[in-house]
């Protein structure tokens, strides 16, 4: 605990008053401290760096246009549509806020994967930021979440069928399934109970969850300190007399006024969709969500949002024979285990029965099912990068060539995987998402082995800076 | 219990002199507390199940048919689901013949939604005709659009002797509901419990059994 302190003979009122709150409430000036003005951030960032504070702004946009728009909304499934229609039409400025909201959950995902993105760059999920990582990749699982059950809302044909489509995913687990789906919808068919619980979900379960997250990323991102482009622990080098990392400097004001750039052509973006094209064309509102729920039809084609369609291709790649391809993949696996040596004769055997169980597991249940598996996999598999990334080095900057080349082809391999999930099905699109799927879980499954090798080039003991 | 030592102060003088009787009654708290923490979920977690109005609402439904004319179809509602009646035509009824070899599961013996008695024939109907299903896909839950047309068409294979395509993942199905093989859908649409009350009128959701 704090002494008390007294303000100085002659103090100004401000003084006199900033004293009077430093004793009462000191938590807040050492946080402000300890997270704003003696925050010592790399001073190397580059335009990558802009997108963490982007998406803090855009979790702000989506919770105020949330709350006004929630005091229009009537979650009934009798009122819901036309409660939308009617804020789009009759409350004043109310199209305004439920554009706002509905370009805030595309711009959301964009940021969100070029945050991502940059992790994966720049090797920022690495010892000691692996929690960091983590808290990241639940706030994505919880943003996913919260993208489902708020585009049920509207209540249109869109809405409708694809809620029913991700219920009915959860129906595909072998013994549970059924009841599980059952307690998701409240019903037999998504209805009126189904809708109420979303909105709940939507407007305060997954919020207050988010917002936990969102803490917990920040603070352990403080307390470990940012990673840069170069991947150079800048706390390993610090001044003498101060004990502050020569490579950092205070996050504000310097960081505060960098990051108001981004936040400008962010907006400018960000206004540009919602005053000329809000519903970009059917990729950020789809036409037939304007076409009120019918249980009795489904629309000729649906499709997710497009931030949902390259893990929703994943899904329908995984056809019967692709879960034979997946039984090749696994003998092929346990096979290579088997020859590359170094395990002792019990290990042998246990890898010969883990597989052997695998391929078992493969051929028992519902191709329906594995593709749920696939699709939650390749979401789970994030979690593990930390530990899947063995490169000598973070940063791209010093890896081999050809690791430029793998990050760039799951790069074209996830666009391509989203493209094709907005498409209808096709035989050719079929295969070329099983590739993709394919590459996505090779990329990150054999990531120990292939991270570690080639030419690495040599790291800096500093960061690389020009002062301009 | 053993590393609680670490917990107390570096030479803290209390080390090794653990209360055993303590520590019993702490588990036994902790134990009971988690007992009355799960308790009190059970009433939550119910909540999600269907209400007792939902469970009510299964009412059958009574359809007057009389209206329909060979090769059409009606929909209605039964339980939020749509529920198909089509009165097929000899043509159609013929084409079973030619897809026995292509569908999945031609006498519809898989148990996830099992086939009325009165209905596991070659029709998968109580008179050959008359033809009544949930038109729900058994892959994902969208309801299949109808493919009546022999011939070939756009996403359907060139032998087509008419049926449904499920819009969503390209799931075909036949005149009796049987699914094609290697289609996402592992199941025939469901045949839902019916009987006819006369030649042109029939209830849903209730049969003779009942």
């Amino acid at each position: 605990m704090a002494e008390f302190k007294d303000a100085p003979p002659g103090a100004s009122m401000l003084q006199k008053t900033t004293v009077w709150f430093e004793n009462r409430f000191p938590t807040a000036f050492a946080e402000y401290k300890k997270h704003m003005s003696e925050y010592y951030a790399p001073k190397n960032f580059n335009s990558w760096y802009f997108f963490g504070s982007l998406a803090l702004l855009v979790l702000v946009i989506q919770i105020v246009t949330g709350i006004f728009l929630v005091m229009h909304y009537k979650p009934d499934a009798n009122l819901a549509f036309a409660s939308v229609e009617y804020i789009m039409r009759d409350v004043p400025w109310g199209w305004l806020v439920r554009y706002m909201h509905s370009t805030g959950a595309s711009a959301f995902f964009i940021v969100v994967y070029l945050h991502m993105f940059r992790g994966l760059l720049y090797g920022s999920y690495r010892k000691p930021r692996e929690l960091v990582w983590i808290f990241g990749c639940a706030i994505f699982l919880c943003l996913m979440g919260e993208a489902f059950f708020g585009y049920l809302l509207p209540w249109g044909q869109m809405s409708y069928w694809g809620a029913q489509v991700i219920v009915n995913l959860f129906a595909a687990i072998p013994f549970v399934g059924p009841d599980l789906a059952l307690l998701i919808r409240g019903d037999y068919v998504v209805s009126d109970a189904t809708l109420n619980r979303f909105f709940s979900f939507h407007v305060i379960a997954v919020p207050l969850v988010l917002l936990g997250l969102v803490v917990a990323h920040l603070l352990a991102l403080h307390d470990v300190g940012s990673n840069n482009p170069d991947g150079v622990e800048i706390k390993a080098k610090k001044d003498p007399r101060t004990g502050i990392p020569l490579d950092g400097i205070p996050f504000h004001p310097y960081y505060t006024v960098h990051d108001m750039i981004g936040v400008g052509v962010f907006l400018l973006a960000f206004s540009a969709i919602i005053f000329f094209a809000p519903e970009l064309g059917g990729y950020f509102l789809e036409y037939n969500n304007f076409i009120p729920a019918d249980p009795l039809k489904t629309p000729a084609h649906i499709a997710p949002v497009w931030y949902f369609t390259p893990y929703y291709s994943m899904l329908r790649a995984t056809t019967d024979p692709m879960v034979n391809v997946f039984v090749v993949i696994t003998a092929l696996g346990t096979v290579g285990a088997l020859l590359k040596g170094g395990l002792s004769g019990l290990a042998r055997i246990g890898v010969v029965v883990a597989g052997l169980v695998v391929i078992a597991l493969l051929k028992t249940f519902d191709a329906k099912f594995w593709g749920v598996v696939v699709m939650g996999g390749a979401v789970i598999i994030l979690f593990f990068l930390p530990w899947l990334d063995c490169s000598p080095v973070k940063s791209i900057r010093y890896r081999p060539r050809w690791h430029k080349v793998m990050f760039a082809i799951f790069v074209v391999f996830f666009f391509v995987l989203g493209y094709l999930g907005i498409q209808p099905p096709s035989d050719i699109g079929t295969l070329i998402a099983q590739i993709g799927t394919v590459f996505y879980f090779g990329f990150f499954a054999l990531m120990p082995w292939w991270s570690q090798i080639g030419e690495f080039k040599a790291v800096p003991d500093r960061v690389t800076f020009q002062p301009h | 219990m053993s590393d609680s030592a670490a917990a107390l102060p570096p030479g803290g003088s209390t080390e090794g002199a653990v209360d055993g009787s303590r520590r019993t009654w702490i588990a036994i708290t902790c134990g009971a507390g988690a007992i009355g923490g799960v308790a009190t979920a059970v009433p939550f977690i119910s909540t999600f199940a269907p209400s007792e109005r939902a469970k009510a609402a299964g009412a059958p439904v009574q359809v007057d048919f009389s209206a329909l004319k060979p090769g059409e179809k009606m929909t209605v509602e039964w339980r939020g689901k749509p529920v198909w009646i089509i009165r097929r035509t000899p043509e159609q009824l013929a084409s079973l013949k030619k897809t026995d070899s292509l569908v999945a599961d031609p006498n519809s013996d898989r148990k996830a939604y099992p086939t009325p008695a009165y209905a596991k024939n070659e029709w998968r109907s109580i008179k050959p005709d008359v033809f009544v299903a949930v038109g729900i896909c058994s892959h994902l839950g969208c309801s299949p659009t109808d493919k009546f047309t022999p011939g070939p068409q756009p996403s359907l294979p060139d032998d087509w002797q008419g049926g449904f395509l499920c819009p969503c993942h390209g799931s075909t199905f036949d005149m009796a509901g049987r699914v094609f093989k290697n289609k996402p859908a592992p199941d025939n649409l469901e045949v839902p419990p019916y009987m006819f009350l006369s030649d042109t009128s029939l209830v849903i959701g209730e049969d003779k059994k009942a």
